[in-house]
């Protein structure tokens, strides 16, 4: 049998009918042997068992199922098991409690995490700050460029020679000013990113807290804020404007990806090459 | 024909201190009647205003509208289709430039640039100044 590895179960309909096949799957291989006639086991439990499975299949499409109720079928599924254990069956039984011993424990350690911190202080602390660094660095260019601009004025009075010169110095610090149009543009990538994480982490939370979950729960004061914000991402297009006459192109948003590392970018002649080859 | 540098040129970034750059290198080429916008939107407002324009110079990475959408939507326009439209933008995949090619782009310029690159691409689109 294919060891089971455990892995975050969210309560999402589709994962969950994928973990409820496999739960069917188990109890159909615990409860026949393998010529697939006689049953192994004769536990009223596990009878019980497949029906639950079955009211809970009915259920999927329409109610998201808790984190409780998969732990409780699991939990099941180790209840029922008795008798003399096959070297198979063991295995079976140490993958399945250890599916249960983590979801436990990954439960315990969401709850763990203040939610309240991280949206209300970290995360907006940190975004903060980055814009922060924003605004500095397009005032200290606008600065730079106010100088550069005074002296380009200058420049008529000087003698041809000096002219000359200072005009290639100006041109020189007009293109070096564009680093901060590059640097904002990474920066908003990355405060996109917080936002991102921020989404997923109530999302985390709202999955992994127990019912009556106080703790977790009510700090998720603002759920219509988290959806809104998890609705923008996945509408793509981020709310753009654009007319019927030309369209919607879902697949825009894929083509915003902002600076590049420097080993990923095209250099303007690989774009001159490629836009050479369209002729 | 000789280009005409008292045209209206249009240049659009969502940075302020882009639009500063762009327009002083226009002015150093002799360009000086320029246009800025913020954004797709309101580029497309002033192209659709009336006024004549030569050239729009504009970046991809904008909101609500994109220089990408602002690009299809000038050459879907009767009255614009036929405008030079140069993109200068920090996305530099191959996809960008291929997507931007399909919409119709004239050139296409990666930041950061320089002077000669911009007079360099100015020159493929409206011929020798």
């Amino acid at each position: 049998m294919t060891p089971i590895t455990p892995h975050c179960q969210q309560s999402h309909p589709a994962q969950q009918g994928v973990f409820l096949k496999w739960g069917r799957a188990m109890a159909s291989q615990m409860t026949r042997a393998e010529d697939g006639r006689r049953p192994l086991h004769t536990n009223p439990l596990l009878d019980g068992f497949d029906e639950r499975l079955t009211a809970l299949a009915s259920r999927q499409e329409t109610v998201e199922m808790s984190v409780e109720a998969v732990a409780d079928v699991v939990q099941a599924l180790i209840g029922s098991l008795e008798g003399d254990l096959q070297a198979d069956d063991l295995h079976l039984y140490n993958e399945v409690e250890g599916l249960a011993d983590f979801i436990r424990s990954a439960r315990a350690e969401i709850v763990a995490i203040n939610p309240t911190d991280i949206r209300e202080e970290f995360l907006p602390t940190a975004a903060d700050e980055l814009d922060a660094i924003v605004q500095a660095t397009e005032q200290a260019t606008g600065a730079i460029m106010d100088v550069t601009e005074m002296i380009e004025d200058v420049i008529q009075r000087a003698t041809p020679e000096d002219a000359e010169t200072l005009q290639n110095a100006v041109t020189a610090i007009y293109e070096a000013c564009s680093f901060q149009d590059i640097t904002g543009q990474r920066i908003t990538k990355v405060v996109r990113m917080l936002k991102s994480i921020e989404v997923r982490v109530d999302a985390l939370v709202a999955a992994f807290a127990p019912k009556g979950g106080l703790r977790a729960a009510a700090l998720i004061t603002n759920e219509s804020t988290s959806q809104e914000a998890l609705n923008l991402q996945q509408a793509g297009n981020f709310g753009r404007t654009q007319s019927q006459a030309v369209g919607d192109r879902p697949d825009d948003n894929s083509l915003l990806n902002g600076p590049q590392a420097n080993g990923d970018a095209m250099g303007q002649d690989d774009i001159d090459a490629l836009l050479k080859s369209f002729d | 024909m000789a280009v005409d540098k008292n045209m209206r040129v249009l240049i659009v970034d969502d940075y302020k201190t882009m639009l500063r750059i762009i327009r002083n290198l226009l002015r150093q080429l002799g360009f000086n009647n320029i246009d800025e916008a913020t954004d797709g939107s309101s580029a497309l407002q002033q192209l659709r205003s009336g006024t004549q324009y030569g050239l729009v110079i504009s970046d991809w990475n904008m909101e609500p509208m994109t220089g990408l959408q602002l690009l299809r939507e000038v050459r879907a326009d009767a009255k614009l289709k036929a405008l030079p439209f140069i993109m200068v933008t920090a996305e530099s995949k191959s996809e960008n430039v291929i997507a931007a090619k399909e919409a119709g782009v004239s050139n296409y310029i990666v930041k950061p640039f320089n002077a000669e690159t911009l007079k360099a691409k100015m020159v493929s689109v409206l011929g020798d100044f």
